[in-house]
C-alpha cells in the first residue's frame, strides 16, 4: 500500500488530500471481477441511477440513499443494509487491496452502478485520486450525464465501458425512463474526442435484442465510426430474487433468457456494420 | 489413448481392493524359519526383503507393458504384520465398513488367525511404540490432540531422484563395496553398525535383481507361448529389458519406466512407508532418454503416451496399505499420495518444462486416474503456456494437478539449511510437503489440533468432552482482562502439548531406527551408503521431522470473535459464551448469529481476524520450529490436513466461530467453508500473511463454479490469479471445479455418479467415496462466483 489513504492523510508525490476527503454512496465492491475490463479487477458499484431499465438486474443500486433489504443465506436471513457513505480514500484503499493482482492481470478498478455519472463530484474525484496513484480505471457509464461532465470523466477513465441500448427515442424511454439524446449526443462527442471504449450491448429479448434495433445500432455505430468493439450481453434472470428481496415489484416481465441462435443472429447483425462484437464482457 | 491401455486402465477401475496375506505370510515364514538367526536387524530386514522378493508370486497382465505388482494382482493389497498387526476384528472392519473398505476372503482370515496373529502379537512396532509412550502423550493422543503417523505404517515421505536414471544396481553395489574399505574399524565406534547397514543394503540390491530376473524367466516363458508374433515381440522386449534393469543403468525411455517401477515396488513391499514412493521430478528424469530416442527415431512419441499409460495404471492398482482406527480417519483414502512432479527449475535455476512435461500433462488428462497424484511446479521462470495448459485441465474438474511454486519451495528448504542445488532438484511429495528429492528423509510425525489447544485453554485445562484435566491449569478465562491474557493462556497451552509430541517423536523415531531399517529405500537415497547408515536412521543428507497443524482457520475466526465480541466490543461476556459453547449454541441463537455473521473472518482480506491468524501461526511455529530430532536434524512445521480436520472436528465441542460441536474444522490454511465472502483475492491475500517460507508446505484449497473459468478469458485470469498467489510467496493452491448442485445430486445418487472425482486436501478422490461428512464439507467450501 501506498501512503496511508485510509485516512486520507497520504504524504509524496501521491498525496491529494483535496479530493480524499469526498464522499459518496457505494452498495458493493466486487473483488475478482473479470468480466468488467481487462485483467483482474475491482468493481465499485456507486448507488443512484437516473434510469429505470425494466430489466435492471442491480435493482438495489437504483435509488441513491442506503435502504434496507431482506437477507440471504449471507446473512442468516437478516435483512441488510444496502449502500454505504464512503470517502475517496477509502474507496481507493479497498481497490488498492488487490494491486498485486491487477499488477499481475493488467486490472485495476472499474466504476460502474447504478449509474457512476450520477454522483459527479464523487466519480471525478475518484477517477482523479486513481490516476493520481497509478490504477488503471474503466467507467461503466449509460452515458445518460450533462456533456462537460461525460467528457472530463471519460477523459479521466483509462477506458470507458459504454452501454448503449435503445436507438429509437421513444422505446428508448418506455423501456428505460429517460429520452436518449442526451446518450447517443456524449457516445459521439467520445468518439470525437478519441475516448478509448467499448460499446457494450444489453441483449434484452424483445427489447434491446429485436431486429430493428440491432440494425439502428449497428448503423448509428458505423456513421459515428466509433470503432470501437461491442460486447453484446445475454440477459440472465439474476435479478429477480432481488426485487422480491427489496419488496418492490419487477417493472417489466422479461420473457425469459436467449438461446444460442438468437445471440448468434445479433451478433451477425452487428458484425454486419463492419463492427467488432464479441458476446460476453 | 490406445486400446491396450483403455483396456488395462478399465481392468484397474474394475478391481475390487483386497486384503491380501502373501506378503504377510512370507515374512513371517522368513522369520519363524530361523534364517533371521543370529543376524543384525538390519541384514535380517534386507534378508526378510529378499526373501519376499524371491517367493513371492508374479502378475503379468494381458497386454501389459510395464511389469511389477506388490500382491499377486491389481489392488490385492499386502499388509505389514512387524509395523501394525491387523486383528481379526480389525480385518473385520476393513471387510464390512461402508466407506475404503478391503474384500477379506476366508483364506485370509484364516491364515491370519492361525499363522500371522499368533506370530506376531506382542512383536510389533505399534505396539512398542503405545508401550513406550508416556501418560500425558497418551491422553492428548485419545483426546485428540495429535495423531501419530508412525503407529501403522513406517516413515517414508520422499522421493526420487535422478540417480535411477544413471546407475544400476550393480553401480550401487560397488559404491557399497567401496564404502565397506572406508570403514575404520580402528577409530570408528560405530563401524560395525555399518558394516551391518552396508551388508543389508547390499543383500536389498541383490533382492530386486532377483525380482526383476524372475520377471525376466517369466516373459520369456510367455513369449515362448505367445502366438501372436507383435505380442510375442514385445514380450520379448520386457524380457530384455528386464534382465538389464534394475541391475544396469537405463538406457531407454521403456528401461528407465520399468527400472522406477521396479523400484517402486521393492520400497512398498520392504515397507508400508507413507506416501509410497515417488518418482519425483518425473519429466526432468525421462527427458534426456525421450530426446535421444526422438532423434534416432527408435521412439514415437504416441508409444511414449502408451508406456506411459501403462505406467499410471500401475499406480492405480496399488490402494494405501489399509489402515485403521484414528490412522484411517486421518487419511482415510485408497489414495497413496505418489505425487508426480512437473515444471519448476533445473539445478541451475534454469526453466526445466520441457517436451515430456506437455506429454505427461496430455497423459494425466487422458488417464484421469486417481493414482499417481500430479502436481505442477510453477517458477517465475516458467512461460505462462506450462501453466494455461495445466489449468486446462484443472478446468476439466478432476482435481488434477495442484499447483506449487517452485521459488517457495526453494526459499523453504534453503531456509531449513539445504543446498541450493539441492533444494531446486527438490519439490513437493504427499499432499504438499517440500523436500530435497532423492536426498531427503522427511518424516511426517502427526496432526496437530490447534482449536482443541484453544478449547482446553478456555476450559483451563480440562477436556470438556471428557472432564479429563490433560492440560495445564492456565488460569479462569472469566478472569482474564484482555485478549492478550487469552493469547498467553492459549500459548503455554500449545508449548505444553507441543513438547509432548516432540518428546513422542523423539522416543519413536529410536524405536523405528533400531527395529525398522529400511536397506531398500535406503540405496536410493543419497548419503545412506556413503554413511553406512539407513534411511530410517539419519543416513539421508537431510534429515527433518514434520508436525502439520490443522484448522488454522476454525481457530483464527473462533479467537476474532472472543477478541471482537467479548474484549473489543463487550457484546456479552466470556462466561456467556463458554456456557454457550457448552450448550452448543442451544437456546444462544442471537449469540450464534453473531458470532457467524458479525464477526472477523478469516479469508477476507480482513487484517483484524488475519492478524490473529499470523499470531497464532507464529506460535505454532516457535513451539515447533528447530526443536531436535534423534536423526541429526530438527522438527519442522507445515500446515495440511489430508482428511483429519473431519476427525479433529469431531472430538471438539462447538467453538466461538459459531460452529457446532462435531463439526468438521477448517482445512489447510483454507478459509473456514463458507466464511470467505469476498472472492478468491481476498483469500489469497489472507492466505499470504502467513509466512509460507518458514513452513515446509501449506495447503490452501480454492472451489470454483465451471462458469468463472469458461473461455479463454476466464482460464487466463485463473493464470494471473495464480502468478499474484505466487508472487505473494504462497506455497500451493488446488482448485474444485465443480458445482454445489452436482455434487447434491451425486449424494442422492451415487451410483450415477461414482466417476465423479473431486479435490479434498492434497488429493484427489472419488465422491461418492468420501465419508458423508466429508462430502457436506466439500459441498460447503465457498463457491466463488455464485453470489
Amino acid at each position: 500500500m501506498v501512503g496511508n489513504s485510509a485516512t486520507g492523510m497520504m504524504t509524496g508525490y501521491l498525496s491529494r488530500p483535496a479530493t480524499s476527503g469526498v464522499e459518496g454512496v457505494v452498495f458493493r465492491f466486487k473483488r475478482y471481477a473479470i468480466h468488467d475490463g481487462p485483467g483482474i479487477r475491482t468493481t465499485v458499484f456507486l448507488k443512484g441511477c437516473p434510469l429505470e431499465c425494466t430489466w435492471c438486474h442491480n435493482p438495489e443500486g437504483q435509488d441513491f440513499r442506503p435502504r434496507q433489504m431482506a437477507g440471504g443465506p449471507a446473512t442468516g436471513g437478516r435483512p441488510l443494509t444496502v449502500g454505504r457513505q464512503v470517502t475517496v480514500a477509502r474507496v481507493v484503499a479497498e481497490a488498492e487491496k488487490d494491486l498485486v493482482f491487477y499488477d499481475d492481470s493488467g486490472g485495476g478498478v472499474t466504476f460502474s452502478g447504478g449509474e457512476p455519472l450520477a454522483q459527479p463530484d464523487f466519480i471525478l474525484a475518484l477517477l482523479a485520486t486513481c490516476r493520481h496513484r497509478r490504477l488503471h480505471t474503466v467507467l461503466d457509464t449509460s452515458g445518460f450525464a450533462p456533456p462537460e461532465l461525460f467528457l472530463d470523466a471519460a477523459r479521466l477513465s483509462d477506458l470507458v465501458l459504454f452501454d448503449l441500448k435503445i436507438i429509437d427515442p421513444d422505446l428508448h424511454r418506455k423501456y428505460t425512463g429517460v429520452n436518449n439524446r442526451q446518450i447517443l449526443s456524449n457516445f459521439r462527442a467520445a468518439c470525437r474526442a478519441g475516448i478509448p471504449m467499448r460499446v457494450r450491448v444489453p441483449l434484452i429479448p424483445e427489447i434491446t435484442a429485436t431486429e430493428a434495433n440491432l440494425h439502428r445500432l449497428g448503423a448509428f455505430l458505423s456513421t459515428c465510426r466509433a470503432g470501437c468493439p461491442v460486447d453484446l450481453l445475454p440477459y440472465h434472470r439474476i435479478g429477480e430474487d432481488k426485487y422480491r428481496r427489496l419488496g418492490i415489484g419487477h417493472p417489466g416481465r422479461i420473457p425469459g433468457n436467449l438461446d444460442k441462435a438468437r445471440i448468434r443472429q445479433a451478433r451477425e447483425i452487428l458484425a454486419g456494420y463492419d463492427l467488432k462484437v464479441s458476446v460476453g464482457g | 489413448m490406445t486400446p491396450r491401455v483403455a483396456k488395462l486402465r478399465q481392468e484397474s477401475l474394475a478391481a475390487v481392493p483386497s486384503i491380501c496375506a502373501e506378503r504377510a505370510g512370507l515374512v513371517t515364514e522368513f522369520y519363524q524359519s530361523g534364517r533371521a538367526a543370529g543376524e543384525s536387524v538390519p541384514v535380517q530386514r534386507a534378508l526378510a526383503f529378499k526373501y519376499i522378493m524371491e517367493n513371492k508370486e508374479l502378475y503379468l497382465g494381458e497386454g501389459e507393458l510395464i511389469v511389477g505388482e506388490r500382491g499377486p494382482a491389481p489392488k490385492a493389497t499386502s499388509t505389514y504384520p512387524e509395523v501394525c498387526l491387523h486383528s481379526e476384528q480389525d480385518l473385520e472392519i476393513l471387510h464390512r465398513r461402508p466407506k475404503v473398505p478391503f474384500r477379506v476372503d476366508q483364506a485370509t482370515f484364516e491364515t491370519y488367525r492361525q499363522t500371522i496373529i499368533p506370530y506376531w502379537k506382542g512383536r510389533t512396532i505399534r505396539e512398542k511404540i503405545f508401550a513406550n509412550m508416556e501418560k500425558p502423550w497418551l491422553e492428548a493422543y485419545r483426546a485428540g490432540i495429535f495423531t501419530e503417523f508412525q503407529e501403522q505404517r513406517a516413515p517414508g515421505h520422499t522421493a526420487m531422484g535422478d540417480k535411477i536414471c544413471h546407475l544400476g544396481m550393480e553401480d550401487l553395489k560397488k559404491q557399497i563395496h567401496q564404502a565397506r574399505r572406508r570403514l575404520d574399524f580402528i577409530n570408528d565406534p560405530r563401524a560395525l553398525e555399518k558394516l551391518d547397514q552396508l551388508r543389508a543394503m547390499q543383500i536389498a540390491a541383490d533382492a530386486i535383481m532377483a525380482y526383476a530376473g524372475r520377471y525376466a524367466d517369466l516373459l520369456a516363458r510367455a513369449a515362448a507361448a505367445e502366438k501372436d508374433p507383435y505380442r510375442r515381440a514385445e514380450l520379448e522386449e520386457m524380457e530384455r529389458i528386464c534382465r538389464k534393469v534394475p541391475a544396469r543403468a537405463p538406457e531407454t525411455f521403456w528401461e528407465a519406466l520399468q527400472y522406477y517401477w521396479f523400484v517402486h515396488v521393492g520400497v512398498i513391499t520392504e515397507l508400508n512407508p507413507w506416501d509410497a514412493f515417488n518418482p519425483g521430478r518425473l519429466d526432468r528424469h525421462l527427458e534426456p532418454f525421450y530426446r535421444r530416442q526422438i532423434e534416432e527415431g527408435t521412439l514415437s512419441p504416441d508409444r511414449a503416451r502408451e508406456l506411459l499409460g501403462c505406467f499410471w495404471i500401475k499406480f492405480n492398482n496399488h490402494p494405501a496399505p489399509p489402515k485403521v482406527g484414528v490412522t484411517a480417519k486421518e487419511s482415510n483414502t485408497y489414495v497413496d499420495f505418489a505425487l508426480i512432479n512437473l515444471g519448476g527449475v533445473d539445478r541451475n535455476n534454469q526453466d526445466a518444462v520441457n517436451e515430456v512435461t506437455y506429454l505427461l500433462l496430455d497423459v494425466i488428462e487422458e488417464m484421469r486416474l486417481l493414482q499417481p497424484s500430479s502436481m505442477v511446479q510453477v517458477s517465475k521462470k516458467n512461460p505462462d503456456r506450462f501453466l494455461y495448459r495445466a489449468l486446462e485441465i484443472v478446468r476439466t474438474g478432476f482435481g488434477q494437478p495442484s499447483i506449487f511454486n517452485t521459488d517457495a519451495i526453494v526459499q523453504e528448504l534453503v531456509r531449513q539449511g539445504k543446498n541450493i542445488e539441492d533444494a531446486r532438484d527438490g519439490g513437493a511429495s504427499g499432499c504438499v510437503e517440500a523436500g530435497a528429492f532423492g536426498r531427503e528423509a522427511y518424516f511426517l510425525t502427526g496432526y496437530f489440533n490447534l482449536p482443541k489447544v484453544l478449547e482446553i485453554t478456555l476450559n483451563n485445562g480440562v477436556d470438556p468432552r471428557t472432564g479429563r484435566r490433560i492440560g495445564i491449569a492456565g488460569g479462569d478465562p472469566a478472569k482474564w482482562k484482555n485478549f492478550q491474557d487469552l493469547m498467553a493462556a492459549f500459548k503455554a497451552q500449545l508449548q505444553y502439548f507441543v513438547d509432548i509430541k516432540i518428546r513422542g517423536n523423539n522416543i519413536i523415531e529410536r524405536i523405528i531406527a533400531g527395529n525398522m531399517p529400511a536397506p531398500f529405500l535406503s540405496l536410493l537415497i543419497d548419503d545412506c551408503i556413503e554413511n553406512g547408515r539407513d534411511y530410517n536412521a539419519g543416513g539421508a543428507r537431510y534429515n527433518t521431522s514434520y508436525i502439520q497443524g490443522v484448522g488454522l482457520g476454525s481457530i483464527t475466526d473462533a479467537l476474532a470473535a472472543i477478541g471482537h465480541h467479548v474484549f473489543d466490543r463487550k457484546t456479552f461476556t466470556m462466561e456467556t459464551l463458554l456456557e454457550a459453547l457448552a450448550h452448543d449454541f442451544q437456546g444462544f441463537r442471537d449469540l450464534h448469529h453473531q458470532l457467524v455473521h458479525d464477526s472477523p473472518k478469516y479469508g477476507n482480506d480482513d487484517d483484524y481476524a488475519d492478524d490473529i491468524c499470523r499470531e497464532v501461526f507464529e506460535a505454532f511455529f516457535a513451539a515447533v520450529d528447530s526443536k531436535p530430532n534423534t536423526r541429526g536434524g530438527v522438527h519442522r512445521i507445515n500446515l495440511l490436513p489430508t482428511t483429519c480436520h473431519v476427525y479433529f472436528g469431531s472430538v471438539i465441542g462447538a467453538t466461538a466461530d459459531g460452529r457446532r460441536a462435531g463439526r468438521p474444522l477448517s482445512e489447510g490454511i483454507s478459509p473456514v467453508q463458507g466464511a470467505d465472502r469476498n472472492g478468491p483475492t481476498a483469500v489469497l491475500k489472507s492466505a499470504s500473511k502467513i509466512d509460507h517460507l518458514r513452513t515446509g508446505g501449506t495447503l490452501l484449497n480454492q472451489k470454483f463454479l465451471p462458469q468463472v473459468l469458461a473461455g479463454k478469458q476466464g482460464l487466463s485470469k485463473l493464470l494471473r490469479l495464480v502468478r499474484s498467489y505466487f508472487r505473494l510467496d504462497g506455497h500451493h493452491v488446488q482448485f474444485n471445479v465443480v458445482d454445489g448442485q452436482m455434487l447434491r445430486r451425486a449424494q442422492k445418487n451415487p451410483d450415477r455418479y461414482r466417476d465423479l472425482i473431486v479435490r479434498v486436501a492434497g488429493y484427489s478422490d472419488y465422491f461418492v467415496d468420501l465419508t458423508p461428512e466429508l462430502q457436506e464439507e466439500i459441498i460447503r467450501r465457498t463457491e466463488h462466483g455464485q453470489l
